[in-house]
């Protein structure tokens, strides 16, 4: 995929936090499922359906001991962040929600971390997000002390790109004894995460952001939470045993893994988490910080483009606004010379608000991205300002 | 086939900076509000017309980029005395010219700059929402 090209241009792709590119070894695991073992899970006796089980399942050790070494049995796989903030709203919010409870959010959630829970019947407000990009902390620990029923925070901003102090938050929380979900879906492709200390109750993410395919993700809970909660939806591969009058569920986390889950899209994840794995991730930071940096001065450099304040602590992510220019129409230009950029709300309709602003243009850093890349993105932008001149 | 840069220079950027008809009207007899809710593009359009049952003013407001604005503005010119239906009937031909369905001929007049779009489905849409608040706008009498 970056080798190929776009708009007749070789390249530039700056939109990871939209989705992230697949190393071979993901395209090449999903192949030779496909090839070589293709066959529907935990039914058959014969060869490929076992070889297809033991994959499926190997892929959720994986996936426990990348987060830090949790229970295997804590990982439930689903379509993506989307469906696991909606199968906690659903399953473990609704079911004992009273008139009036409310979820506190935070001003630069995604929606599907604000619409699921407003679904599930229950008001949503939300933690005040500071000039300079941040959670308001003060201000969280108070409405925590307001009896919500629950915390919802994304770890990292897919718009600003700031981390947050999850530890913290998720110590506040607790004092006043409200459960935690934290949308990783921006963090764990950049930042090693240890459900054994953070201190969450509900961690979820989407495979495609941390170079796996579309269409799977994860939801960790707490074991005891998990058990607690009913199934959300029903079928086959869930049940302990099904008569017309009465029927009892498997364990988690099979429970909530009703019919055939995707599972070459399992393998594939499996097989990212291997790679990243294999990568010196700390090395991989680096590099990011060092791009993000330099793709801060320059952007600087341009002149007429307008950076969101933002902490130092950042995903890789440089959001920013063109005077005199929509965003739509920057990308769009920018297009022109094959230069992949998010252009919008980011599906972040309140932090746009907060900020003033209808919308942003927004360049994300992977570990394949280059120097070169961030300098075609200023090149671009300075096209477009002569455009607009 | 014209580059987005040579839309952009042509038409759209001289519109997007002196939109005409950028008003409200005083006795408007239609209106509607047009949205994109995916990049949150809004305009409000208003209409008014006469008891010969013509097009006698038309005025839009809003936010956007440049290329929902510069559909706006010429499509408030390019609807200037014509009926409802004559209206409806540019709004299906425009609509037909940005999904190819149709080429561009003389009867859209300088609408057919936008034939370029086609080539971009991602940006369609923007040009075709003010057409769509029309369409809203001319069911919804006041």
């Amino acid at each position: 995929m970056l080798r190929t090209t776009s708009r007749g241009k070789p390249i530039v792709y700056l939109d990871t936090a939209a989705s992230a590119q697949k190393p071979q070894a993901v395209l090449d695991a999903m192949t030779r499922f496909y090839e070589t073992s293709n066959a529907n899970i935990h039914r058959g006796v014969y060869q490929a359906s076992e070889q297809a089980t033991l994959a499926y399942d190997g892929a959720r050790e994986t996936l426990a001991s990348f987060l830090g070494g949790v229970a295997p049995e804590e990982i439930v796989f689903v379509r993506g962040t989307t469906e696991a903030i909606n199968l906690v709203a659903q399953s473990f919010l609704r079911p004992t929600l009273r008139p009036d409870d409310w979820v506190l959010v935070t001003e630069m959630e995604h929606h599907a971390n604000i619409v699921p829970w407003q679904l599930a019947g229950a008001r949503t407000v939300p933690v005040p997000v500071t000039d300079g990009g941040e959670l308001d902390l003060d201000a969280a620990r108070r409405l925590l002390s307001e009896g919500p029923r629950l915390l919802a925070v994304v770890h990292a901003s897919n718009t600003l790109g700031t981390i947050n102090p999850i530890a913290e938050l998720a110590a506040m929380a607790r004092n006043a004894g409200v459960p935690v979900l934290v949308d990783g879906a921006q963090a764990v492709g950049h930042l090693a995460v240890d459900l054994t200390t953070l201190g969450a109750d509900f961690y979820c993410f989407s495979g495609h952001k941390l170079f796996g395919p579309t269409g799977v993700g994860v939801l960790w809970g707490r074991r005891e939470l998990l058990e607690a909660m009913p199934p959300w939806q029903g079928g086959g591969d869930m049940i302990d045993h099904v008569s017309f009058e009465r029927t009892t569920f498997a364990p988690v986390p099979h429970k909530f893994e009703a019919g055939t889950p995707d599972i070459a899209g399992v393998i594939g994840l499996d097989a990212a988490v291997h790679w990243l794995g294999a990568q010196d991730r700390t090395a991989i930071a680096a590099h990011e910080e060092t791009l993000w940096r330099a793709g801060r001065e320059l952007l600087d450099a341009v002149g007429g483009v307008v950076r969101l304040a933002v902490p130092d602590r950042n995903v890789g992510i440089l959001t920013f606004t063109v005077d005199g220019a929509h965003p739509h129409d920057v990308a769009s230009l920018l297009d022109q010379d094959g230069i992949c950029v998010r252009a919008g709300h980011h599906c972040t309709q309140p932090l746009h608000r907060r900020l003033g602003l209808p919308a942003t243009v927004r360049a994300s850093i992977a570990p394949y991205t280059a120097l070169a890349d961030l300098e075609a993105l200023a090149a671009g932008l300075r096209r477009v300002r002569q455009v607009f001149a | 086939m014209a580059t987005m840069d040579e839309l952009y220079q042509s038409v759209i950027i001289e519109h997007d900076r002196s939109p005409r008809n950028f008003r409200r009207l005083e006795a408007p007899t239609h209106q509607a509000d047009g949205r994109n809710p995916l990049c949150g593009d809004e305009v409000h359009l208003e209409l008014r017309v006469d008891e010969e049952g013509r097009i006698a003013e038309v005025g839009f407001q809003g936010r956007g980029c440049a290329v929902s604005k510069a559909s706006a503005s010429m499509m408030t010119t390019a609807l200037g005395g014509r009926t409802l239906p004559e209206a409806l009937e540019l709004a299906d031909r425009f609509q037909a010219l940005l999904t190819g369905k149709r080429e561009a001929d003389a009867s859209l007049g300088k609408l057919k700059v936008f034939q370029g779009l086609a080539a971009y489905p991602m940006r369609v849409k923007c040009a075709t929402m003010p057409w769509h608040a029309l369409r809203e706008a001319l069911r919804i009498e006041l």
